[in-house]
């Protein structure tokens, strides 16, 4: 036993008897749980935490006591101000959460209003098909080729065997160009088809080539539901050695079948162009009925009129005097080509029922079309 | 080419059932485009039948005048009696045989006959007029038949109204389609059954006695065949099975001798001209027109003769224009009577042409007269010239058999001697295009089915029919065996092509630009290139202006619009106010493509030989030839940018919008575009942005964008503050940067400092902006104009800029000195340049 204080402080101790230190605890404890809001528990938390609240002006008093009942009061005292802490901040943490509530509810606003500030544009569907099919020839290795609109005759025609004078020239009715003396004809025409695009390429490029031409082309059709004086093409060219027709039609199934979706086909028939020999029409499945509609009035189907394919384009095997003509041998290589309107594809692919609306650049026609197609 | 089913069926024995449908599917896939069947007296329900007028009464009172008739049907209404009829038509007389429809029956398209009250009478069925029956369209009254007809008996066999039409579009490869002959090979292929070849007939030899023919031009004419048929019945007139035939193959008869000469050139598809002998002057001639000499042709025109044009002659000049139409000048006269003697007069001698004429003369000819007949479609396409003598003694024999002609034994024959055309093939030809095994012997067996002679074993000799002057090389041999062992059966292969390089810079610039423009609101319109050069004087072009250069068009669609666009604004506007005119008015669009510009001195482009690729100096002046064609991108806004709405107010679309989208364009170029004032129609002359990018060094101009100029959008009836942008893609694609440098990230703080500028009203905001930025040097992380003031405060014609400034180093916290000194730096270079003074100070 050490012997007792002489200085203590009889006035002092009294804060740090345990009921005392009890007493404010629980004083505070009560206050923190009667504050109804954060301004009531942060004039709480000044009152019963602050520097002169009692707990803490009892812990000041711990200083003064001998050593031996130090360890006492202080334990008694942090043991206080630890609960009233703690209950402070769970009551804090409560009356914040009630508060956000109350606020975020207050903040809460319609989302259904409607926000189109900028409306969206879009790009026109033709591009987009076009860019859509020319992806699926680049992901096997194609490259796109371009030329000129305004084209030299002998591209657009000789050099894809048009003979001079043949009907065949006349079945593409020709948009010709006025020479520089109005006497004398320009030799030049707009592009009635983008062949001329496979002829550039073959004189541009050695062997092997495979290249697909997408572009505008124009005819002297007036313009109606079906027909449009400028339109657009897709031609694909493949020149190598030893290409055959059932290439041409490998080619031709992988198309649809990347375009339309799997079990998708084509069908050939023989058809004449000048520019390749054998040449053929190429129809593809129907993608809507897939065919079972053929005889069968009771699922009659508008995309094919009950047919069971629809048409698609022209197609052949590169005529080696084309070949010869752009200088590339025909005793080493052959090639297949095939070309078809992108109009006509977004027509039955997207029940485009006008081509007018495709030509006219209304934008609730284009707009829905987005960004790719 | 209409080819009657029932007329194929003379030539190859289908089987019974065959429809034609069966027979459209069988050629279709032999490569004849079959576009259509038509099912001929479809709905046709009879009792249809052969009736005599007994007698007429003549109604009166009525708007036309109407004739109430009693026919004799035989027994075919059953009682026997006489039909009493109504009828509207005049062309008749008693004692003429009609057809005449029963009550009960239907016609075409579902018209039921019943007896009927009309004009104040019964009419027990309807005395019929050809279209009524669907025969042709010849409304003219109603049809009389030949006398020797039995009132009674059926008239739908008798019309043969019941039949199938095959329309076929014949290529122009396959001249020997448009003929019954040749329709009726590839059906006899197709069903691999014999064919009755309808060209084998017993023709008498070439002899003195014939026609005098001179052939002064053996290349334009290798062949020239004249018959001479005499003692023609004026009045005879063809059989209703000759005008039913012509009818269903879509010709309209017209007199005997001329529609004989129709039905064999259907038939055998040599084209034939009858001469009156009588209205020929001496010997029969083919040679060049003289330039200017004149022929009236039957259709009543008078041509004026070019050098080229193939004539046929007598002594009085041209005759026909060969291989294309004969002259109204020995035209075979149509019977009439004689208003002397009442006999009936008209052609009863007639000289047969059946010649070989030059594919390429008759087409340019045929072109250059604007003159397309049955004729010259077959010369063109090509015509069997080995057919000709048969075609001729076909024509003399339906003479002789339907007009009670004599034919002449002279037989007049000039033939230019030609060697058959043969092509070598290897027996594998057809294989190595297909990618399939045919084998040699089916090869062969093919070709000969087509007509072909083949010799040789692992080379083959083929020589070539005369109807098919089409095949040339050997892939149109093979195509002959790829199509007859069916496309259908093509295996499918996938050639794998070497490793690509993708899309080029210059495709997938193409491809951002739309998208980038797309994802800022404008939508994308693909317009015509034709203008008229009205729309320039209406952008208030000047005279020099390059944009007035134009190409032209020989042949545009229509008069207003004969040139190419040489800016993109005219379609792209054109849709913008179409757009407006149908409801909406807050319009961004953009449109990306080509534009043409004429030099004014492209050389004609020259026809190249194609035996062999042209050299390259060839090519460039091929090149040479035509107009500068760049890719151009144009933008055009009207209305609301930002609409009004919940959020506040719209923002009407501005000038500073069309730069914007200039500056769009050029972001994904890699391009940062200098923007200047400019003064350009057809904008806005204060408020016209020139854009320019850095090639090489250099400024050049690539574009211009602002608001258009107030008179154009009146001009154009275009919304009010219309506003525009057009850049050239082609150059800004030389401007671009390439690769980007990845920039430093400092994390050292920021400093910012906000200043304000006065600067003179007419002081460029560019200019400031490049001044600052010089004068505060590296330090400068970016600069950016957040206000522009103008007020009284400032003085007259002052105007306020204010900037905010970040620094920041890449590697230390700047002091305030640092920061304070660059600041001063910027302001001091931009007082330098533009006599600016910082505002406040």
């Amino acid at each position: 036993m050490s012997a007792p204080n002489k200085s203590y402080d009889p006035v002092e101790v009294e804060a740090l008897k345990p009921e005392e230190i009890a007493r404010r605890r629980d004083e505070a404890l009560a206050a923190i749980a009667a504050a109804g809001d954060l301004e009531a528990l942060r004039e709480v938390k000044v009152a019963h935490t602050g520097d002169r609240s009692p707990l803490a002006l009892a812990n000041r008093e711990i200083g003064a006591l001998p050593p031996h009942a130090k360890a006492d009061a202080g334990k008694r005292v942090g043991q206080a101000r630890g609960q009233v802490g703690q209950a402070l901040k769970a009551r804090q943490e409560e009356l914040e959460a009630e508060r956000d509530a109350r606020v975020l509810v207050e903040e809460a606003v319609d989302v259904t209003l409607p926000y189109d500030r900028v409306p969206a544009g879009a790009r026109h569907p033709i591009t987009t098909l076009s860019e859509r099919i020319e992806d699926v020839f680049v992901a096997m290795g194609y490259e796109v080729a371009e030329g000129p609109e305004v084209e030299a005759e002998w591209f657009n025609f000789d050099a894809l065997n048009f003979p001079p004078d043949h009907p065949a020239r006349e079945m593409q009715d020709t948009f010709f160009v006025r020479g520089a003396k109005d006497d004398e004809p320009s030799g030049v025409v707009l592009r009635t088809h983008t062949s001329p695009v496979q002829i550039r390429s073959m004189i541009d490029r050695e062997p092997p080539i495979y290249v697909i031409c997408p572009g505008r082309t124009f005819r002297t059709d007036e313009l109606d539901a079906t027909h449009t004086p400028v339109f657009h093409q897709v031609e694909l060219l493949a020149i190598d050695e030893g290409l055959t027709m059932a290439d041409l039609k490998g080619t031709l199934d992988h198309m649809v079948r990347a375009l339309f979706g799997e079990g998708m086909s084509t069908r050939l028939r023989p058809n004449f162009f000048p520019f390749t020999e054998p040449s053929a029409e190429m129809d593809m499945l129907c993608y809507v009925c897939r065919g079972e509609s053929v005889g069968n009035p009771d699922r009659p189907c508008r995309t094919c009129s009950s047919e069971g394919w629809i048409e698609l384009g022209g197609c052949g095997m590169v005529n080696p005097r084309v070949l010869v003509a752009c200088g590339v041998d025909p005793e080493k290589y052959s090639g297949f080509a095939f070309g078809f309107g992108i109009e006509r594809m977004l027509m039955f692919r997207h029940n485009v029922e006008d081509m007018r609306d495709m030509v006219e650049g209304d934008v609730r026609f284009t707009r829905p079309f987005g960004m790719e197609i | 080419m209409r080819v009657p089913l029932s007329w194929l069926r003379e030539y190859v024995d289908l089987p019974a059932g065959e429809t034609g449908r069966d027979v459209q599917a069988k050629l279709v896939a032999a490569g004849l485009e079959v576009e259509t069947v038509e099912q001929l007296g479809a709905g046709l329900k009879g009792p249809l039948v052969v009736g005599q007028v007994l007698a007429i009464e003549e109604l009166e009172g009525f708007k036309k005048p109407i004739r109430y008739c009693q026919v004799d049907v035989g027994r075919a209404n059953g009682t026997g009696e006489p039909q009493n009829i109504v009828c509207g038509a005049r062309n008749f007389r008693v004692g003429d045989k009609v057809v005449v429809v029963l009550p009960g029956a239907e016609l075409p398209g579902g018209f039921a006959i019943s007896a009927r009250k009309t004009y104040g009478k019964v009419s027990e069925g309807m005395i019929c007029s050809a279209s009524e029956l669907g025969m042709s369209d010849d409304h003219d009254g109603i049809i009389v038949l030949p006398p020797e007809h039995e009132a009674g008996s059926d008239a739908i066999e008798l019309l043969e109204l019941v039949d199938e039409v095959l329309d076929i579009a014949v290529t122009p490869d396959r001249g020997y389609c448009l003929s019954m002959r040749g329709i009726a090979r590839e059906t006899a292929i197709a069903y691999e059954l014999p064919l009755r070849d309808p060209a084998l007939l017993d023709v008498p030899a070439p002899n003195s006695h014939g026609y005098p023919v001179k052939v002064a031009d053996p290349i334009g004419c290798d062949r020239f065949t004249a018959r001479t048929v005499t003692g023609l019945d004026p009045e005879a007139h063809s059989p209703i099975w000759l005008q039913r035939r012509l009818q269903k193959a879509g010709m309209r008869p017209v007199s005997l001798a001329v529609d004989i000469t129709n039905y064999v050139m259907l038939e055998l598809g040599q084209p034939l001209h009858a001469y009156d002998r009588s209205r020929v002057n001496g010997a029969i001639g083919v040679r060049r027109a003289e330039p200017g000499e004149k022929l009236t042709t039957l259709d009543g025109t008078q041509r004026v003769l070019d050098g080229e044009d193939l004539v046929i002659t007598d002594e009085s000049g041209p005759i026909g224009l060969a291989g294309v139409m004969g002259g109204a000048n020995t035209e075979i006269a149509d019977a009439t009577a004689d208003p002397g003697t009442g006999q009936m007069v008209g052609t009863t001698e007639v000289v047969i042409e059946a010649a070989h004429f030059a594919p390429v003369s008759v087409a340019r000819t045929a072109r250059r007269h604007k003159l397309s007949s049955e004729a010259s479609r077959r010369f063109e396409r090509g015509v069997d010239p080995q057919a000709a003598s048969a075609a001729a003694q076909r024509t003399v024999d339906l003479l002789v058999l339907l007009a009670g002609g004599t034919a002449e034994v002279g037989v007049t024959e000039i033939i230019a001697p030609s060697a058959p055309h043969t092509i070598t093939l290897p027996a594998d030809h057809p294989d190595k295009v297909a990618g399939v095994h045919y084998g040699r012997e089916t090869v062969v067996r093919r070709l000969q089915q087509i007509g072909c002679d083949v010799y040789g074993a692992d080379d083959l000799t083929v020589t070539v029919p005369s109807w098919r002057p089409d095949l040339t090389d050997p892939n149109d041999l093979a195509e002959e065996v790829i199509r007859l062992e069916g496309y259908e059966n093509l295996p499918s292969t996938l050639p794998l092509p070497p490793a690509g390089r993708g899309l080029t810079e210059r495709q997938r610039l193409h491809r951002r630009v739309g998208r980038a423009l797309a994802g800022a609101g404008y939508v994308e319109a693909l317009n015509y290139p034709f203008i008229g050069e009205e729309v320039l004087d209406q952008f208030g072009l000047a005279a020099d202006d390059p944009r007035r250069d134009v190409v032209r068009l020989v042949n545009p669609l229509s008069d207003a619009e004969p040139a190419l666009r040489t800016t993109l604004l005219p379609g792209l506007l054109g849709a913008l106010r179409r757009n407006h005119g149908r409801g909406e008015h807050d319009l961004a669009l953009f449109e990306t493509g080509l534009v043409f510009r004429a030099t004014g001195d492209e050389p004609p482009a020259a026809v190249l030989p194609v035996d062999r690729r042209p050299t390259d100096e060839q090519i460039a002046a091929l090149d040479a030839a035509l107009p500068h064609q760049p890719r151009r991108a144009a933008a055009v806004l009207a209305g609301d940018r930002e609409q009004a709405g919940w959020w506040g107010q719209g923002t009407p679309v501005s000038w500073a919008d069309a730069v914007e989208a200039g500056r769009i364009v050029a972001r994904e170029a890699g391009v940062e575009l200098i923007v200047r004032q400019d003064q350009q129609d057809p904008w806005h002359p204060g408020r016209c942005a020139a854009l320019l990018a850095v090639v090489d060094g250099e400024e050049i101009l690539v574009g211009n964008a602002g608001e258009l100029h107030p008179r154009v959008t009146k001009a154009l009836g275009l919304p009010e503050r219309t506003c525009a942008m057009e850049i050239e893609l082609d150059r800004l694609e030389r401007a671009g940067t390439g690769r980007v440098e990845a920039p430093h990230v400092s994390t050292f703080p920021v400093a910012t400092q906000d200043i304000a500028l006065v600067v003179g009203a007419s002081v460029p905001a560019a200019e400031v902006e490049t001044a600052l930025r010089e004068g505060a040097g590296e330090l400068l992380e970016s600069l950016r104009l957040f206000d522009v003031f103008t007020g009284e405060q400032l003085g007259e014609g002052k105007k306020s800029l204010a900037y905010a400034l970040r620094f920041r180093a890449p590697d230390r916290t700047l002091t305030a000195e640092e920061i304070a000194a660059s600041r001063d730096a910027a302001v001091a270079v931009a007082a330098d340049r533009t006599g600016a003074t910082l505002r406040g100070a």
